[in-house]
């Protein structure tokens, strides 16, 4: 009874978004009150509705539910409760029910606290929402129902895959999917900007934040990703440039290039068309993302074609909504022109070259994954693109983005006059490549070259971002959540980059075959297997080493990896036991029993890795800061669209 | 600098940048394209010698040796009309099984055995990799004579 209201909850949110669609954009074209009323009420109502269908999907998991087809491949009845509630989201249906609800959740918000927009333009975004609503909507209704019966129900179900039991997979993607979800607002927002075919600072102002919000989630989730790829994969790395990650870093690159170059057309009403394009490439690649890792092309183009209904939906809702989106951009871009102009060291040249350098980075991974879809679509042969083609790639345009970031920050709108900032970003140059060299000689005892620039850049972008802090308490200017956002967010990138550098440069990896009481040494620590012994798991079996970890013959810690066998089915897991530290994790992995007693150990000594993910996190919270700026609250936005709009009137 | 040697400055620059990062893409891609093949490929000398590239197929049941107490292994890889034997020393992925697929990263030897330094098997139970898939098409693996 409780999957029908869910199933039947989901063709009323459809009824609900067409109207939305419908409403909102023939409301705001024909200039009729009621209508464009009717279109927010229907955003609440969808709301409701998909909120319904989500709670009685996540009903069913949490009952066990197994004469649900989608429960019944998806969990098993040994799953403990909060994997029954994650998998919800485990697979194709369910994750299409959480983008949906996703949206609804932006959708509210945005008419919530879009008030102070004039009427017609607001009527348009929500209506845009809409459409983009309507189609995901539909492709579930008519291709993946997370509700259909199985019949005669299972006795048991499936299980979720023992990979995504983990806390941290099990949060992954709702945050993803509201980081992606949330481009889907500033993607309405261009739209509507297309259709009415004017685009003024307030616009940008209005977009800023929630563009923030929806990079801040997109961050949080890409960080959540690798952490777990490190710790639950079983493997120690923590980016492997497979497609499923590309898949959810192009459009955080996009979203990037975004929130910059929103950044000149609020501030200077330059690059609007180039803002827009933006703004449509960062949904458009979301899209893409969403499809790419659920659709199953990846894992076959041609089993994509097996089931047409699918493929075919997907390419079509994919070219609706990019080719529509380009189609009015090429229409209506033309009259968005930018007059002003600006010196080659001023802060919009500065980022006029980060957008530079992020969309080739973007250009050149989009390329690489979708090349051997392309190759396999066309049967030309099966080949896949190695991580050093993207690691090459993506380090060339970051070496001077990050070189360029540093002096950026300081640099004034319009004009190209360093100034007094020019001597202390000498000096904190200086310093950057003098910290690094020693750091690298006197802590890992070599130098070389690529580490030492990774380093000083690392610090460089770090010392950069902090002077700004240090200069505005000096002279005591107020520091703005944006100020405050963007050197938390640059410092966070510094601290990642420091992490990579060290990873990458240091990282020894080395797999041995041990018996209990034999050791082996990996960067300077003795790990030794001094016990092997069998656990219990709530849904599971295991068999755990005791890896004690010592230096100098002073210990150090105790690792305890595990191999576990899930009941549900007869696949192995590798846990790894990770020693967390300031300077380096250690990792051990357990592999198979080798015969007479040894047992196979990935050791790994992983310096500087924690610094990726802490970066990443305060990049993120760098976002969120920027986001709740004063300036883009209410009220304030209020006053400066009305001076403006007088200001424009002015000039006509 | 007037306006139209700067214009005429900016184009050398963008025409520059994108030649470079064109340049780079096209190297960087030659280097790192992986090809797939299956053992008939292999055995009938389509795969490159000299040059690593992936091979896939089913693991044979009963041909997993272990070198006792060390991480040596050694398999055969088949996709059921010509088989190509593996080596490999390093942990086996936890999915990897016999009778299953695997995708091993690796060259060819002139002896015409295969020596792997990455084995993939990133599926779940009921799942064959495609390029192995396709590769057995006509001939499912409910025919195969085990």
């Amino acid at each position: 009874m409780i999957p029908e209201i869910g199933h039947f909850a989901l063709v009323l949110s459809l009824l609900l978004a067409i109207s939305q669609a419908v409403f909102s954009l023939g409301g705001a074209a024909r200039g009729h009150t009621g209508w464009m009323a009717a279109g927010r009420s229907a955003v609440v109502g969808q709301f409701v509705f998909v909120t319904v269908a989500f709670g009685a999907l996540t009903y069913a998991f949490v009952q066990r539910d197994f004469s649900v087809l989608y429960v019944a491949t998806n969990s098993n009845s040994q799953l403990p409760l909060l994997f029954r509630v994650a998998a919800v989201w485990g697979a194709h249906e369910g994750s299409l029910l959480l983008w949906s609800l996703c949206l609804a959740g932006w959708s509210l918000a945005v008419t919530a606290f879009s008030t102070s927009l004039d009427a017609p333009f607001r009527s348009r975004v929500i209506g845009i929402l809409g459409l983009i609503s309507i189609g995901f909507q539909l492709f579930m209704l008519m291709t993946s129902n997370p509700f259909e019966r199985l019949v005669p129900a299972a006795s048991e179900g499936q299980d979720l895959n023992p990979l995504l039991q983990d806390f941290a997979l099990a949060i992954h993607p709702p945050i993803l999917y509201l980081g992606y979800v949330g481009f889907a607002v500033a993607f309405a927002f261009a739209c509507a900007t297309l259709l009415e075919g004017r685009l003024d600072a307030a616009w940008a102002r209005w977009t800023r934040p929630w563009t923030l919000a929806a990079w801040m989630f997109l961050t949080v989730g890409i960080a959540l990703g690798s952490w777990w790829a490190y710790y639950e994969l079983g493997w120690g790395g923590w980016w492997f440039w497979d497609p499923v990650e590309n898949a959810s870093f192009m459009p955080w690159l996009a979203g990037t290039a975004l929130i910059h170059s929103l950044a000149v057309t609020e501030k200077r009403g330059l690059f609007k068309s180039w803002t827009l394009l933006l703004a449509v490439t960062a949904f458009s690649l979301s899209l893409l993302g969403t499809f790419l890792v659920r659709s199953g092309v990846l894992i076959s183009v041609h089993a994509f074609a097996t089931d047409p209904a699918r493929g075919i939906f997907i390419l079509g809702f994919l070219v609706a909504v990019i080719g529509g989106a380009l189609l009015l951009y090429a229409w209506r871009a033309p009259r968005l022109k930018s007059a002003a102009g600006f010196e080659i060291t001023s802060r919009e040249s500065f980022l006029l070259f980060n957008n530079a350098f992020l969309v080739a980075a973007l250009g050149l991974i989009l390329l690489g994954t979708l090349y051997p879809l392309f190759m396999d679509a066309l049967e030309l042969g099966k080949v896949s693109v190695g991580p050093p083609y993207f690691e090459l790639v993506f380090l060339v345009p970051m070496l001077p983005l990050l070189t360029l970031l540093g002096v950026g920050m300081h640099a004034a709108w319009k004009r190209g006059l360093l100034g007094s900032a020019r001597t202390r970003l000498l000096s904190i140059a200086a310093a950057a490549i003098v910290i690094a060299l020693i750091a690298g000689a006197a802590v890992y005892g070599e130098i070389r070259p690529l580490t030492t620039i990774g380093f000083a850049l690392a610090l460089w972008v770090m010392g950069s971002s902090l002077a700004i802090v240090v200069v505005r308490l000096r002279t005591r200017l107020p520091i703005p959540g944006a100020v405050l956002g963007m050197v938390i967010a640059h410092f966070g990138i510094g601290l990642s980059t420091l992490g990579i550098t060290g990873v990458q440069s240091f990282k020894i990896e080395q797999d041995v075959a041990l018996a209990v009481g034999d050791a082996a040494t990996v960067g300077g620590y003795d790990f030794r297997l001094t016990a092997l012994k069998d656990v219990q798991g709530p849904n599971y079996l295991a068999v755990e080493g005791e890896v004690v970890v010592s230096r100098n013959g002073e210990p150090v810690t105790t690792l305890h990896p595990q191999k576990r066998l899930y009941n549900s089915g007869g696949n192995a897991m590798t846990e790894a036991g990770i020693e967390v530290g300031a300077g380096r994790d250690l990792f051990a992995a357990l592999g198979d029993d080798l015969g007479q007693g040894r047992w196979s150990l990935r050791l790994q000594y992983k310096p500087l890795i924690r610094y990726i993910w802490l970066g990443a996190l305060l990049i993120a919270l760098g976002g969120g800061i920027a986001a709740l700026d004063r300036r883009y609250r209410r009220s304030v936005v209020a006053r400066d669209a009305v001076t403006a709009a007088a200001a424009a009137a002015g000039t006509q | 600098m007037t306006p139209r040697r700067k214009r005429l400055l900016a184009v050398i620059a963008i025409v520059g940048g994108v030649a470079a990062a064109t340049a780079l893409a096209t190297l960087a891609f030659q280097d790192n394209l992986l090809y797939f093949y299956n053992p008939t490929q292999v055995m009938a000398g389509e795969a490159p010698s000299g040059r690593t590239f992936r091979i896939g197929g089913m693991v044979t049941q009963g041909s997993l040796q272990r070198t006792e107490g060390t991480l040596k292994v050694r398999f055969v890889v088949t996709d059921y009309k010509e088989s190509v034997p593996v080596n490999y020393e390093g942990l086996l992925p936890d999915l990897f099984r016999e009778g299953q697929g695997v995708i091993a990263h690796g060259r060819l030897t002139d002896a015409g055995e295969f020596v792997a330094d990455e084995v993939l098997a990133k599926h779940d139970e009921n799942y064959m990799p495609p390029e192995v898939a396709e590769s057995l098409h006509p001939q499912p693996p409910a025919e195969s004579p085990q």
